[in-house]
Parts: C-alpha cells; sequence; structure tokens
C-alpha cells in the first residue's frame, strides 16, 4: 500500500492505531518528492529536516493519546503564507531571500494542531496567473500530463496534493487560485467565504478578494482542514466574529431535495464542450439523487473578468508598493538615488505579469480615470453580489464549471494576457461576491485530464458545498495520476 | 503696492495621545532609540494587517466634538499612495471620503490695528491617519537612516474652509485649536516636538475679484511664530508678484525660519497623484448615537466653560481669561484652589506673583519648582495673617528659586507670626525705654514720632505678629503712659 495516496482520515487511523508512526509517513512523502518533484516542481522549498523534527514531536503527542485531527499529517503551504523562520517569497525575485519573522494566523493554528509542514509550494508570482509560469523559480507542471500546466496561482499546491507529494496543502483564493488549479490538477479545492480564515500572514495580493483554502483530495479533507484554519482573529480586522462550525456536519446527509441552481451564463460560448458536458453529467447524477435543478441567469457576468482585473490590479498596486528595496527583499546594485534605487530594485525583482498588473492598477486608480475604471468596476461588484443574492433566494447551491477549458499546455496562452484573463470566467465572481466554493473532479476528457465542477454556496455556508461535493465524490469513479 | 485680501487656509496635524499606534499596539510615546518602538505591522512587513485602535477613533471624534463638528455615523478608511523611505507601506492610511467630523466652527478673538475683533473659522473635516516615520540625513557618511518610531502614530488633520484673513487671525486660529485639543485631552500640541504641525494655503485677491488667487501651499510649519511670518512673507512675495503683472504659481513652498522666506518645493507638475481608493483591510466605522452620546460625556470640561466657572467664582473677566487661555495654568490653578478654596485669592497672588515671575524668566510654568499645593498654602498663609502680605511675597521667591513648603521656609526665615502678646509688650516696652526722647517729643504732641516708634517696633517683632497688632499695642502703651 501506498501510504501518500491516503485520505487524511485514512492516515489518521493509521497513526493512531500505530500502523504506522509520523515519522514513517513523513520520510514516504520526502522520498516521494525526491524522486519526482525534481520535474513536477511544485515545491520552491522542501523543509526535510524541519519536517523530521516535527514528526518526532508529533509522534510524541500522538503516544502521550493527545493527538488532534491533523498531528502528523505531512501538509504542504502555498509560498505566499509567512512562516517563521523559513522562506516566503511569493515565487518571486523581490522576496527571493525574505525571511518572515512571525508566522501567518493559519500557520500558528495548524501549528497548534502538529502538522508536519513539508515545505513551501511554487505558485504564480505573487498569485498573479492561472498558470504557475509566472513563478519566478519553479514552472509546476501538471501531474496528469508534464507538458501541460497545473494552473494557478496556487499550482504548487495542487500539484503536490494530485501527485501525493503532501497529504493536503494550503493555497490562495484570489479569482480562482485554489478551485481552478485544483480542477487542473483533478483535486478537491475549497474556497471559503471572505472573513472565515485570517488573512494575517498571508502576502496581499488582492485584500478585499484574498482568501486561505485547503486542497485536498477530497471534499472531506477540505472540511478537516478548514475546521483547523477558520475562525476570527484579532489580527486581521476584516476575519467575521462568527462562530466556527464543524464543516464536516453535513457530510453524509442526504442531498434529496436541494436547490442547485446553473446560471446559463456560465455553460455559455467560451466553455469547451468537454467541460460543459461534464458539469451537465453531474448535474444529471445530482437530480437522479433527489435534487432540484433550478434555471437561473447572472446578466452581469460579460463584465465580470473586467470588473476582477480593475479591483485586484488597483488593489494589488497599493499592496505591492511596498516592495522597494529599502527595507528587506531584493535591492538593486545600481541607482544613485532614492527613486533610481526604487525603480531599478523593482524593475529587477518583478516579473512581467506582475509589472503588467501594477501599471494597470495604477492607471485605473490614477486622477482623471478613477471614476471610469475604478468606480464603474466597483459599481459592477455591487450589481454582482446583488444578482447572486437574487438567485440564493431560489437555490440551495450554484454549480458552474471551474474553468472553461482542461489543463494547457506550458507554453500556450502565456502570450496572450487578456485570453488568460478570460479564462477566469468562471471563478471570479465568487471573489467578488465574497462566496464560498468548492471544486471537485466531475469527469476527464480524452486524453484523461480532469475536469472540475465548482458548487457555490451562500455566505458562510460552506458545510452545505462541502455535503455536496463529498456527495459527488463518493461515487466517482476517480484516475489518480500516474506520477 | 495695491491693496490685496490675503485668503488662507490650514491643514493642521495633530498626533493624538494615545497609549499605542493606531493600527497596531506598539507604545505610540514621544522618542525612544532608534527603530525599537515598531513590529511587523507598522513597519510594513509582507503579509501584516492594521488593525483600528479604538481610543485613537474616539479621540479623533473627542477633537470633532471641541471643535464643534458634526460626527459622520458611517466613516471609512482610504489609502493614500506614495513612494517615500519614511513610509514603509508606501502608502498611508487614512480618510479621504467620509472622514469621522465635518462641518466645524471656531470661533477665534485677535487684535488688529490694536483693536480686539472676533471672527468664526469654518471647518471643513478632521479626519484620523497615520503618521510617518522619520528620515536622518548622515552628510558626513552620506547615507540617510529611517527611524519607524513614528510610523503609525495616530495623526488627526484638522482643514479649515478658507475663512482666514491674515497671519493674526491664522496664529488666534492655532492657539485656539491647539487650546481647545489640550483641553479635549487628546493632543498635547507641542509644536517644537512635532506633535502639532501647520500647513497653510494663501492666495491673495483684490477687493473687486470675484475668484480666489492661485494658491501656495506652506508646508511644515512648526511655531506659532513661523506660521504669522510665514504668511506675512507669502501675502508680501504673491503681492509683488501681481504688481509686477506676474502670476503666482500653483506649488508646494517651505518656509526658512532662518531668512523668513518661503522657497519652492515643488510645483504642481510635480505634485504626487496619490491615487486614493478605499482601504480593504479596515471595515468602516459605525456609531450609534448612543455611542456618540457616550463618548461627549467622556470629553472633559472645555475651556468656555471654564470660564464660565471662574466668572461665577467671583474672578474677573480680564484674568480669568489668561488662565483659561493656558491649560497648565488653569489646570494649576484648579489644584490649588481644591487645597485653598479661595479662587479670589489665589487668583490674584497667581496673576500678580507667579505670572511677574514666570514673564522675567524666572521660572517656567512647564516646570515648577513647587506643587499647585504649596502655592495655595502660601496664599492662605497671607490671607490668615501667618506671614504679613509683603513676606509673603519673599517666601514666594525662596519657593521659586529653591521649592519648599512655604511654612517651613517663612519659619526659617524668621517670617511666620506667632501672636504672641507677651512678646509683643515686652519688646514695645524696650523700645520705648531706649527711645525715653522720642516717646516724651510723642507725649509733648509730636505725632510724627510714632512712625519712628513704630518702625523701631515692626523691625524687632518681625514674625512675631502683623503690623496691624503692633500699631495697636503701641497705640495702647503710648495712651497708658
Amino acid at each position: 500500500m501506498d501510504i501518500t495516496a491516503l485520505k487524511i482520515r485514512d492516515m489518521r487511523t493509521m497513526l493512531d492505531k500505530k500502523e504506522i508512526s509520523a515519522a514513517e509517513l513523513t520520510d514516504a512523502y520526502l522520498d516521494r518528492i525526491d524522486k519526482t518533484d525534481g520535474s513536477l516542481e511544485s515545491y520552491i522549498t522542501v523543509t526535510a529536516d524541519e519536517a523530521k523534527a516535527a514528526a518526532v514531536k508529533a509522534q510524541q503527542v500522538i503516544d502521550d493519546g493527545n493527538a488532534g485531527v491533523l498531528t502528523g499529517i505531512p501538509l504542504a503551504i502555498k509560498d505566499n503564507i509567512c512562516t517563521d523562520g523559513i522562506k516566503t517569497t511569493c515565487a518571486s525575485r523581490i522576496l527571493e531571500n525574505f525571511v518572515p519573522p512571525y508566522n501567518a494566523t493559519v500557520m500558528e493554528k495548524l501549528n497548534a494542531e502538529g502538522i508536519v509542514m513539508l515545505g513551501k509550494t511554487s505558485m504564480d508570482e505573487f498569485a498573479m496567473g492561472g498558470s504557475t509560469q509566472t513563478s519566478a523559480f519553479k514552472k509546476t507542471k501538471n501531474p496528469y500530463d508534464q507538458n501541460r500546466v497545473p494552473g494557478g496561482s496556487s499550482g504548487g499546491s495542487a500539484a503536490a496534493v494530485g501527485a501525493s507529494l503532501c497529504a493536503a496543502a494550503l493555497g490562495s483564493d484570489t479569482g480562482g487560485s485554489i478551485r481552478q488549479p485544483a480542477s487542473f490538477c483533478g483535486v478537491t479545492g475549497l474556497k471559503p467565504t471572505y472573513g472565515r480564515v485570517s488573512r494575517y500572514g498571508l502576502v496581499a495580493f488582492a485584500s478585499s478578494l484574498d482568501q486561505i483554502g485547503p486542497v485536498a483530495k477530497d471534499a472531506h479533507d477540505c472540511a478537516i482542514i478548514l475546521n483547523a484554519i477558520s475562525g476570527y482573529d484579532y489580527h486581521d480586522g476584516t476575519s467575521a466574529k462568527l462562530d466556527v462550525p464543524d464543516f464536516t456536519a453535513k457530510i453524509g446527509q442526504d442531498i434529496k431535495g436541494i436547490k442547485i441552481a446553473m446560471p446559463k451564463e456560465f455553460y455559455a460560448e467560451g466553455i469547451d464542450s468537454d467541460v460543459r458536458e461534464a458539469v451537465e453529467n453531474a448535474a444529471k447524477w445530482y437530480e437522479q439523487q433527489g435534487a432540484v435543478i433550478v434555471e437561473c441567469s447572472m446578466p452581469s457576468l460579460k463584465y465580470a473578468v473586467a470588473a476582477y482585473y480593475l479591483i485586484a490590479s488597483a488593489e494589488a498596486s497599493s499592496n505591492l508598493s511596498r516592495y522597494d528595496g529599502i527595507k528587506y527583499g531584493h535591492r538593486s546594485e545600481t541607482g544613485d538615488s532614492y527613486s533610481d534605487l526604487v525603480c531599478n530594485s523593482r524593475s529587477e525583482g518583478f516579473g512581467d505579469e506582475v509589472k503588467r498588473r501594477i501599471l494597470l492598477g495604477n492607471y485605473a486608480l490614477s486622477s482623471g480615470y478613477y471614476d471610469a475604471y475604478y468606480g464603474k468596476a466597483m459599481a459592477l461588484k455591487q450589481k454582482i453580489r446583488e444578482e447572486y443574492a437574487e438567485i440564493f433566494k431560489g437555490c440551495d447551491v450554484i454549480l458552474t464549471p471551474t474553468a472553461p477549458t482542461v489543463a494547457y499546455g506550458v507554453n500556450e496562452n502565456i502570450s496572450d494576457p487578456a485570453k488568460m484573463y478570460q479564462a477566469d470566467i468562471c471563478t471570479v465572481t465568487v471573489n467578488i461576491a465574497s462566496l464560498p466554493a468548492i471544486s471537485t473532479t466531475c469527469g476527464y476528457d480524452k486524453d484523461g485530464m480532469p475536469i472540475g465542477m465548482s458548487i457555490i454556496g451562500k455566505h458562510w455556508d460552506e458545510a452545505s458545498v462541502i455535503q455536496a461535493a463529498d456527495a459527488y465524490e463518493k461515487q466517482f469513479a476517480y484516475q489518480p495520476a500516474k506520477i | 503696492m495695491s491693496a490685496y485680501i490675503p485668503v488662507i487656509g490650514l491643514e493642521i496635524h495633530a498626533e493624538l495621545l494615545t497609549k499605542s499606534k493606531v493600527f497596531c499596539t506598539c507604545s505610540a510615546e514621544f522618542g525612544g532609540d532608534k527603530n525599537t518602538r515598531c513590529c511587523p505591522v507598522c513597519s510594513g512587513m509582507p503579509g501584516t494587517l492594521p488593525i483600528i485602535n479604538q481610543t485613537a477613533v474616539e479621540y479623533a471624534v473627542k477633537a470633532g466634538f471641541a471643535l464643534g463638528c458634526d460626527i459622520n455615523k458611517f466613516s471609512t478608511f482610504d489609502r493614500k499612495n506614495y513612494f517615500y523611505p519614511d513610509l514603509p507601506k508606501a502608502y498611508q492610511i487614512s480618510q479621504l471620503y467620509l472622514p469621522l467630523c465635518i462641518n466645524g466652527l471656531v470661533p477665534i478673538e485677535f487684535e488688529e490695528n490694536g483693536e480686539k475683533k472676533t471672527k468664526n473659522i469654518r471647518i471643513n473635516r478632521i479626519h484620523l491617519e497615520e503618521d510617518a516615520g522619520k528620515l536622518i540625513h548622515d552628510d558626513l557618511n552620506g547615507v540617510s537612516l529611517a527611524d519607524y518610531n513614528r510610523c503609525g502614530i495616530p495623526l488627526i488633520e484638522i482643514v479649515t474652509e478658507p475663512d482666514i484673513g491674515s497671519a493674526e487671525e491664522a496664529k488666534a486660529f492655532v492657539e485656539k485649536i491647539s487650546l481647545l485639543l489640550q483641553y479635549a485631552g487628546v493632543c498635547d500640541c507641542k509644536m517644537e516636538q512635532g506633535s502639532l504641525r501647520c500647513d497653510v494655503n494663501i492666495s491673495i485677491m483684490k477687493p473687486t475679484d470675484t475668484e480666489f488667487g492661485t494658491r501656495a501651499e506652506i508646508k511644515n510649519l512648526n511655531s506659532i511664530k513661523a506660521i504669522g511670518r510665514a504668511i506675512d512673507f507669502e501675502i508680501y512675495r504673491q503681492a509683488k508678484l501681481l504688481d509686477m503683472g506676474k502670476r503666482v504659481v500653483q506649488e508646494t513652498r517651505r518656509f526658512d525660519d532662518n531668512r523668513g522666506e518661503t522657497k519652492s518645493m515643488r510645483s504642481k507638475e510635480d505634485a504626487h497623484d496619490y491615487r486614493y481608493f478605499p482601504e480593504p483591510d479596515i471595515l468602516q466605522v459605525n456609531f450609534t448615537d448612543e455611542d456618540l452620546d457616550a463618548i461627549r460625556e467622556k470629553l472633559p470640561e472645555m475651556p468656555y466653560k471654564r470660564l464660565e466657572r471662574y466668572l461665577a467664582d467671583g474672578l474677573n473677566e480680564t484674568d480669568a481669561k489668561i488662565i483659561v487661555n493656558k491649560k497648565i495654568l488653569s489646570d494649576f490653578f484648579d489644584e490649588a484652589v481644591k487645597t485653598y478654596s479661595n479662587p479670589k485669592s489665589i487668583c490674584n497672588f497667581l496673576i500678580g506673583e507667579l505670572m511677574r515671575r514666570i514673564n522675567l524668566g524666572e521660572i517656567e510654568l512647564e516646570k515648577l519648582p513647587f506643587s499647585a499645593e504649596g502655592f495655595a498654602k502660601l496664599v492662605e498663609m497671607a490671607d490668615t495673617d501667618k506671614v504679613s502680605k509683603n513676606d509673603a511675597k519673599d517666601v514666594f521667591r525662596t519657593m521659586c528659586e529653591k521649592g519648599g513648603d512655604p511654612e517651613e521656609i517663612a519659619k526659617a526665615a524668621g517670617l511666620l507670626i506667632t501672636n504672641d502678646t507677651g512678646k509683643v509688650l515686652e519688646v514695645i516696652e524696650e523700645v520705648l525705654a531706649a527711645n525715653d526722647k522720642a516717646v516724651a517729643q510723642f507725649k509733648s504732641g509730636d505725632q510724627k514720632v510714632f512712625g519712628f516708634l513704630m518702625g523701631q517696633c515692626t523691625k524687632a517683632l518681625k514674625g512675631v505678629c502683623t503690623p496691624k497688632v503692633i500699631k495697636e499695642e503701641l497705640e495702647n502703651k503710648l495712651k497708658s503712659i
């Protein structure tokens, strides 16, 4: 038996029954990383020594009979989540040697649970992209086909889970960055309601949209991790002062009678027929189980990508201004004046996609253009939120494709930013409306590439999307990546 | 030069007296070793987030109440983006669209051509924001160093309407604002330490003009005097330009205190585009009526209330205003009255003696060597004939020089009145015996020698009783001879 392919809860049972030790489990993953990640390139940093030490500590806790659900479970962390004393690069040259002096709140929580961190996963630079090809260090491949991209920006996390190089991982989702790579890599990714998980220590891309969430083998494992990382945090003023429910509570409950909406714009032109068919087949399965399919419409969807890129880039332009080479990060060797030094450090430190978005964001916020761009985008945000509210009056969850296509080739699209941006059409509205959504595999195309579907829930109702995804996963013929 | 009407608006930055910074828990105290009062949040480390200090919000609202503002029940924060090495996030969290306070009104009193005048200055807004760090330029080694201790100290920015018409009005306004903020307990207003800073927007226009002229902004004036001098110079500079048929350029200028001149810093073309947008990391501030009432109730006694109280206590208006217009003096006065509840008497000694010595530069109000309690005790001693009125001034001089308890000082100097009647009679008899010629002269009707005898007795009886008692006893004794 390959223990790296197990679900978290199965590992838990084996650890608790002493059928395996935390050290064996950790070593199994480290071996596998050693063998396969040279070509897959899902990790930027592998923290083997720290992982082994953590495994020893975890084993002690297990032996003392104090193990929690995640004690001794080897996880991977996206490299934009701050880890005390361990490099956090955001896959950018400008933070190439940045070692945070503090932990993100999610890391504090996971460490308290006794997890074993295997390392930091690759991503698109500063989470800007959908392919992990803008990473300055590791351009991760898809575990199903290494000539294809893993999606992004949490491509490293999704590929590592898909290739069983960790039990599960944390990603971050600003416009689909957990769900789309989960879909491309045939795994399950959950973007929680905005405010559910503290953003403290998540290096900001677009503050009003960013949210940390799990990438795992299935919805149940996602729920287990979400249980561990959720909750109000003093350090994040936008985290919600709400009690955290048990996200596994609705798992296994009958889905008969649940109302599933399918906004027609999500199934229109631009969505590959393979993808549309697979999601529609999943809808049929739900209907056969007694769910009710509701037709509905989201007229503003056609403006969503534009609104998203204006809001996200505007916030990013401001959030990334602090990387000036003065306090930390890359500092240019040249530049006699302050402004030259800052210009040179930033020119050398940022990649093209990041520069493009900084330019776009600054332009959108500039005096004289604000109303035409940022102002209009904010109005659209309001409109999209209203349209979701309207749809949710008649349904419990919404079903959409996660991406218009399956994973594409490593060299495709990269030179056509507009086309790349348009590919986010299925995911961005969820962030704009602060909603929770999960992506899980609903089929494979003729080449065996995974197709993902997204289930979107009402605010704070992660439990229902987990329930719906879990129900489908239980009957689904999963085909693991052959790697 | 032609006659022009100056049109002046002020932007005043005041540091709030909160214990911690506005978006993190670092100490907000002034000074400290370089970069010891900062953390990942205020030094702008990746991934950190601001947390709003509720006390800072409360203080800003208090300032709003003190300046007669309306409080926005719904208020939001915005980012002001610009690169500068003293600003580690490269943006300042401020308030552009919905500031905490709007529409205030501040009455000022000032003198113009020797005439007392009053005027109301409208406040456009007060918003809450964070201070930046400090740069230290080391010219010797050719480097600039950044100290982030000041990063994130809460600031309020008070913006006036262009209602100010002269340097005198501007100075009176800043003094009034400083007084109100100190009374509200939200700022110590030490311009020399930078806890109160002022920018001046100024243009001039002809009386016949219907539109304001082009304005210049003068940055970072750090004393009331500098504000007045900068405005006077700027009026002169702009008037000269217009008289020569030239135009005033819209620009930011700096005041050179040594030369008394303003100099161009940057033109409008070089002005920053701050690319303001709503701060996504901080939720909006919402107040209920109850919240605002609770804050208003916490507002300490304001100057006009104190003036009313002093007038009711019998102080005359001139004296009462002198006391009220310096919060530290007024607090000293109130403290003294707590020890000896005779406000008029305390006031007289305070205006007559304390202020005199302050004006002479012998003592500083901020660093008095004696307590309000000791001061009050001395006034009470003089009032109750424990020390003569004249000797009280001597005791006070010693207190100013060395500090100390008035009773002990008086005792040591032999000025304490014991009212020992036996001793008085004894001394009078001795004096009369030693001056039998003078006594004979008096008895023969020469009243003038009484003064001489009185003087001899007073000298010998210093600290035993008051001159009044000596006079009575001496008269009685002379009658009985």
